[in-house]
């Protein structure tokens, strides 16, 4: 079974810029992917590219096994994209739009897929409704809808919720968790990494056009980087320096706080704390917090760019 | 072929002008009526164009060819302009039409409101002026390869330009100059022989000469020559066209 989508030595090449350098990468049918990466990374020119956008200059990319140029009908057919930036076509109705995307699949009679589409992003009132007459958060769903409007197998999200409310941003979740529970595959770009680290099964990295990481969620928690130690100290004299086995971990000094960044394994929180004492503090409060998916991506992000 | 998306471009791209038929249809039509007026009434007394044939009457089918030529040429590249500045070009790219579908269905479009606005034109003069009709069947295929020619252009235009500024500079520089130098208000046989050969360049000259043929009988050049010629032009930038769609050329770069 081929998988949902599969990129193989991916080169994008620009005059000045060599946005992609090899990427390899397979995303498995059925799968919640996260595509994540700073600005500029790349994941909009890999996305670009999976959907038709864009030409790449060297490489394969297939959308359940069809090739994204010589047989890009069907692999369009397989998959639908929310682009990144909210655009709408000011001439049309919200049901002419969608009505207009269909015909594109070559699909005539749509007009029952149409209205539950509509049910479901809550625009059922709004089908007869200019474009230009809708808010931000509409005009997002409606794209969503233009992109599930030939019911494809995988489903491209790039930044689906920036600037999307919070309340919007909750219910578009849930549609889109029922998508991937109907079976559907997601791809999802975002920025905001808690919903990466909630959602998502396996994620990818990329940084500077390469992949930085690829691997489940759990694994990439699990990459050794560690957990944040925050301690409120009393002191006679207020702490000018710490102590030198401290001092490589500190990552915050304010006052009587201080934030210390500890090895997985290697760093004890006791000895921390006998080596405070030791400089005659006294800790008032421990606060422990285990890394998450934005000291993972902060980590490989940064130590790539070095 | 994928016919029900040709067709589906085709109609988004007629609904679009005619929900703003005020500009894209009535607004070229009174133009062409406001000429035929100030020209009509400044050039009335002038000798024949053709023989037997009055200035007003030689005017009106040059009208009628310069605005479907200029509005054959507005629709495809504003419409195409438009969506890449909005945008929103992007749902007809990530659709699975081929550049030869998308290539039909924006010169069609651009050529049904050629043909609209021309007749429109026609039917607006037809209460003042009786024409002829010589030959009916020059005056179709003149007008649908006369629109073919400039609907083209268009896409190249449209394409071509990343903004409106270089959309109006393709507009105001080559085609309203080649349009209204096309022998629209004079017969090019009045014209110095440098200018006469000039316009023998201009494939809307062949396009106003065959299509005025088709009501007088008469014209500068031979129709079957001219129909060549236009239809020549209109190969060589359809596959001019059709090879920047098919390479992804400022649209899928």
């Amino acid at each position: 079974m081929p998988d949902a989508i599969s990129v193989a030595g991916l080169h994008k090449r620009y005059p000045a810029v060599h946005a992609l350098k090899g990427i390899d990468l397979a995303i498995r049918r059925g799968e919640f992917f996260g595509l994540l990466g700073p600005n500029g990374a790349g994941k909009s020119t890999l996305i670009n590219i999976i959907a038709g956008l864009t030409r790449y200059t060297e490489g394969e990319v297939r959308v359940l096994g069809h090739d994204v140029v010589r047989e890009y009908r069907a692999a369009r057919r397989h998959l639908g994209v929310v682009p990144q930036e909210v655009v709408f076509d000011p001439f049309f109705t919200v049901r002419e739009v969608l009505r207009i995307q269909s015909g594109y699949f070559g699909l005539r009679r749509n007009d029952a897929w149409i209205d539950e589409l509509l049910d479901a992003l809550a625009l059922a009132d709004k089908a007869d409704t200019n474009m230009r007459a809708l808010s931000g958060g509409m005009k997002r769903r409606v794209m969503i809808a233009q992109a599930l409007v030939h019911k494809p197998e995988v489903v491209v999200l790039d930044e689906p919720t920036a600037g999307v409310d919070v309340e919007q941003r909750k219910s578009l979740w849930e549609f889109v968790r029922r998508l991937h529970a109907q079976g559907h595959t997601i791809v999802l770009t975002t920025h905001y990494l808690e919903e990466a680290e909630a959602l998502c099964e396996r994620i990818a990295i990329i940084n500077r056009g390469e992949l930085a990481a690829l691997d489940t969620k759990e694994a990439l928690l699990a990459r050794g980087i560690g957990r944040t130690l925050r301690l409120t100290l009393t002191t006679g004299e207020p702490l000018a320096t710490l102590p030198p086995p401290l001092a490589s971990k500190a990552r915050r000094i304010d006052g009587t706080r201080l934030e210390l960044q500890l090895e997985k394994g290697a760093d004890s929180i006791i000895a921390v704390l006998d080596a405070l004492r030791g400089e005659g503090a006294t800790v008032v409060d421990v606060a422990i917090e285990e890394a998450d998916l934005e000291d993972v991506f902060v980590e490989l992000t940064r130590s790539a760019g070095r | 072929m994928m016919h029900y998306g040709l067709y589906t471009l085709f109609y988004k791209e007629v609904l679009r002008f005619f929900k703003v038929l005020l500009q894209t249809l009535l607004a070229p039509i009174v133009t062409a009526l406001l000429y035929l007026v100030v020209f009509g009434q400044a050039l009335a007394g002038r000798a024949d164009a053709f023989p037997g044939v009055g200035y007003v009457e030689f005017l009106i089918p040059g009208l009628i060819m310069m605005s479907v030529i200029q509005n054959a040429f507005a629709n495809s590249s504003s419409s195409l302009i438009q969506s890449k500045v909005a945008g929103n070009l992007v749902f007809i790219l990530l659709a699975p039409l081929s550049h030869l579908e998308f290539f039909a269905a924006f010169v069609a479009a651009a050529v049904l409101r050629g043909v609209l606005v021309g007749a429109g034109v026609y039917l607006a003069t037809l209460p003042f002026v009786d024409l002829p009709l010589a030959h009916p069947g020059w005056l179709i295929a003149f007008t649908v390869v006369g629109a073919g020619v400039p609907a083209v252009l268009g896409v190249i235009a449209g394409v071509w330009a990343v903004k409106f500024d270089q959309l109006a500079g393709f507009q105001n520089f080559i085609v309203v100059p080649l349009s209204f130098l096309s022998g629209v208000f004079y017969s090019i046989q009045a014209l110095p022989e440098f200018w006469r050969a000039l316009s023998h360049l201009n494939p809307f000259f062949y396009a106003v000469d065959g299509f005025r043929y088709g009501f007088f009988g008469v014209g500068d050049t031979d129709p079957l020559l001219s129909l060549g010629i236009l239809g020549a032009f209109l190969l060589v930038l359809s596959a001019l066209t059709l090879f920047m769609l098919r390479t992804g050329y400022r649209l899928r770069d």
